[in-house]
């Protein structure tokens, strides 16, 4: 097991709000890791402090990839994007004016390999660079089973479906970390069933290490290898499904609210 | 890059172009277009011009730029000084290229600070810019001040200045339809999703408005080698506001409907030269009923497409 991210003493603040409070967490390279606490807990203020939409306020996010380790907290999303870690949001942002294609195409941005002078001037850099993007952006769709509906205007599809649409565009990028953030909000059991099929595929397919925010207790549990419990920006709890499930801490501050 | 070039698609377009320039040519030299004529379908080139490099950063990009006149300035006098020691067509390329690198150099210092900021920075940034080269324009001696500059070389003929259109609209249309022009609409859709993506906006905004900026300085140069005199009053925020409304008259986003506003309003704009008086009111009430009925503009975002028509003509095929 080696560690890909390492989170230390990690903080944010709004305000007088801490909704993120000294949280210190390892992920290690190809694990699936879910991400669970009540409303307002702040698992996606955790994410987007990963992602670089935040800066912290307190603490180190490291990363590690070929052996070399990079502080990465605070740095801009799109160079972090750039790094590795791709996330997908928990209320739903596709690029509204463009096609589900258009959408993943979009996403394959730091790999397509040609500038300004290129475009303008249509280089065959240009047609060679925009042929890949074309074709590796519908093996992404292919993948998520919306390859049919690539020509459709990407706010059209239904619910589910744009989540899955959110998965692609982030796989799109290239990453080794991907952040799902609520993936199965809104979804039928049966679309819940196929996701987390999905998941563990891509995750086998692309090398990728998982972690995800989930409210589906049953996708969590099935799907998730290690499991962080966060109550009011702090971890309460870590360790395998069984552990969590047993745990008074987190009985008492979450599941016991559900059971 | 042969194969790629020679389409359907870019046969037909070349098709196109090429008779609108035929067409053209010969109703100017059997005399349909007048002088008269002539100079509101120059005026309308250049028009399409700025249309077209401003859409790229309001509507394509989503920045609101008022500053446009203020590049078209930089061009107007660069190439039109230059011309006026070279007066050749070699000046006139020379005063082009320099106006590009000169409006470049502007734009660069005007984006860079304000387009790292979200909001609408870069409208202020841009009014006050253009206003500064105005002033600048009025107070030197090489631009001859307030006066005006005069004597200025007519090099720009028909056929440069349409080629000056065609190249304009391509590369604005190569833009949209590239990496860069892909990463320009996604920061106008959604500038968060589009960063988490892996998209440096502040490095995409600066490309989309530098190369606005250069287009409306060739347009620029343009216009002050056909109608060889110039002063600081053609370039107010006045100006900036004509070429605005002709974006929104067409319809954010689309290069088409820039073009079609442009051609309209010119059209527009020349019969009613002789209502002096209401013209400016039958212009303004155009412009505030084409805001109620249709505040997407003429043609909204569509863009014409002779691909999409080839499809449609082939299905109607199939159908017989
Ligand atoms: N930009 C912000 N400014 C101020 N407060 C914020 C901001 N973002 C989040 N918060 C607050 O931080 C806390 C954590 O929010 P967060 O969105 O991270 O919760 P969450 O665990 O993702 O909840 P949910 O399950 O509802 O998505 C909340 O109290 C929220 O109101
Ligand atoms: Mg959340």
């Amino acid at each position: 097991m080696e560690p890909i991210l390492e989170v230390s003493n990690l903080s944010k603040n709004f305000g007088g709000l801490a909704a993120v409070s000294n949280i210190n967490m390892t992920i290690n390279k190809g694990e699936l890791v879910g991400l669970i606490g009540p409303n307002g807990a702040g698992k996606t203020t955790f994410f987007n402090l990963l992602t670089g939409v935040y800066e912290p306020s307190e603490g180190l996010i490291e990363l590690t990839i070929d052996g070399k380790k990079k502080q990465i907290g605070g740095l801009k999303p799109y160079k972090i994007t750039s790094l590795g870690l791709a996330r997908t949001f928990q209320n739903i942002r596709l690029f509204k004016s463009m096609t589900v294609l258009e959408n993943v195409k979009l996403a394959m941005h730091k790999n397509a390999g040609y500038g300004v002078a290129s475009a303008l001037l249509r280089t065959p850099k240009f047609y060679n660079a925009e042929r890949w993007i074309e074709e590796k952006a519908c093996e992404y769709l292919q993948e998520v089973g919306l390859y049919r509906k690539r020509f459709e205007k990407a706010t059209n599809l239904p619910y589910g479906e744009q989540r899955r649409l959110e998965i692609a565009r982030a796989l799109a990028t290239d990453p080794v970390i991907l952040f799902l953030d609520e993936p199965a909000a809104g979804m039928n059991p049966q679309e819940t069933d196929e996701l987390t099929k999905l998941i563990y595929h891509l995750r086998d397919k692309y090398n990728l290490t998982v972690v995800l925010i989930e409210h589906d207790m049953s996708l969590v549990m099935t799907l998730c290898e290690r499991i962080f419990v966060l109550n009011y920006g702090q971890m309460i709890a870590s360790g395998t499904p069984e552990e969590i499930k047993n745990n008074e801490f987190v009985i008492k501050a979450y599941l016991g609210e559900e059971i | 890059m042969a194969k790629q070039l020679y389409t359907r698609t870019n046969m037909i377009w070349t098709a196109i172009v090429l008779s609108i320039f035929a067409v053209l040519t010969l109703l100017m030299q059997t005399g349909m277009i007048n002088s008269y004529y002539e100079s509101t379908l120059f005026t309308i080139c250049v028009n399409i011009i700025l249309a077209v490099s401003l859409n790229l950063i309001v509507g394509i990009c989503g920045q609101f730029s008022l500053g446009h006149a203020g590049f078209m300035a930089i061009g107007a006098y660069v190439a039109g000084i230059v011309t006026r020691y070279i007066p050749t067509y070699g000046g006139l390329f020379i005063g082009i290229l320099l106006g590009f690198v000169i409006s470049a150099i502007a734009a660069i210092i005007v984006s860079v600070p304000t387009l790292r900021l979200r909001g609408d920075y870069l409208a202020i940034a841009t009014l006050g810019f253009s206003e500064i080269i105005r002033i600048c324009i009025q107070n030197m001696k090489i631009t001859n001040g307030a006066a005006g500059l005069t004597g200025i070389p007519q090099l720009t003929t028909w056929p440069i200045l349409f080629l000056a259109v065609v190249i304009s609209i391509i590369i604005c249309t190569n833009f949209v339809r590239s990496v860069p022009g892909r990463a320009a609409i996604a920061i106008n859709d959604d500038e968060i999703a589009a960063e988490a993506m892996g998209i440096n906006t502040t490095k995409y905004k600066v490309i989309a408005f530098v190369i606005g900026a250069i287009l409306a300085s060739l347009a620029g140069s343009l216009f002050a080698n056909y109608f060889y005199v110039l002063n600081p009053n053609q370039f107010t925020f006045n100006k900036s506001i004509d070429i605005l409304v002709i974006v929104v008259f067409g319809g954010m986003g689309s290069m088409s409907a820039s073009v079609l506003a442009a051609i309209v309003l010119g059209i527009l704009n020349m019969y009613l030269q002789q209502f002096t008086d209401i013209r400016m009111i039958i212009y303004g009430a155009t412009l505030i009923l084409m805001m109620i009925f249709r505040p997407q503009g003429i043609l909204g975002t569509w863009e014409f497409s002779v691909d999409r028509l080839l499809n449609k003509m082939k299905r109607k095929k199939e159908a017989v």
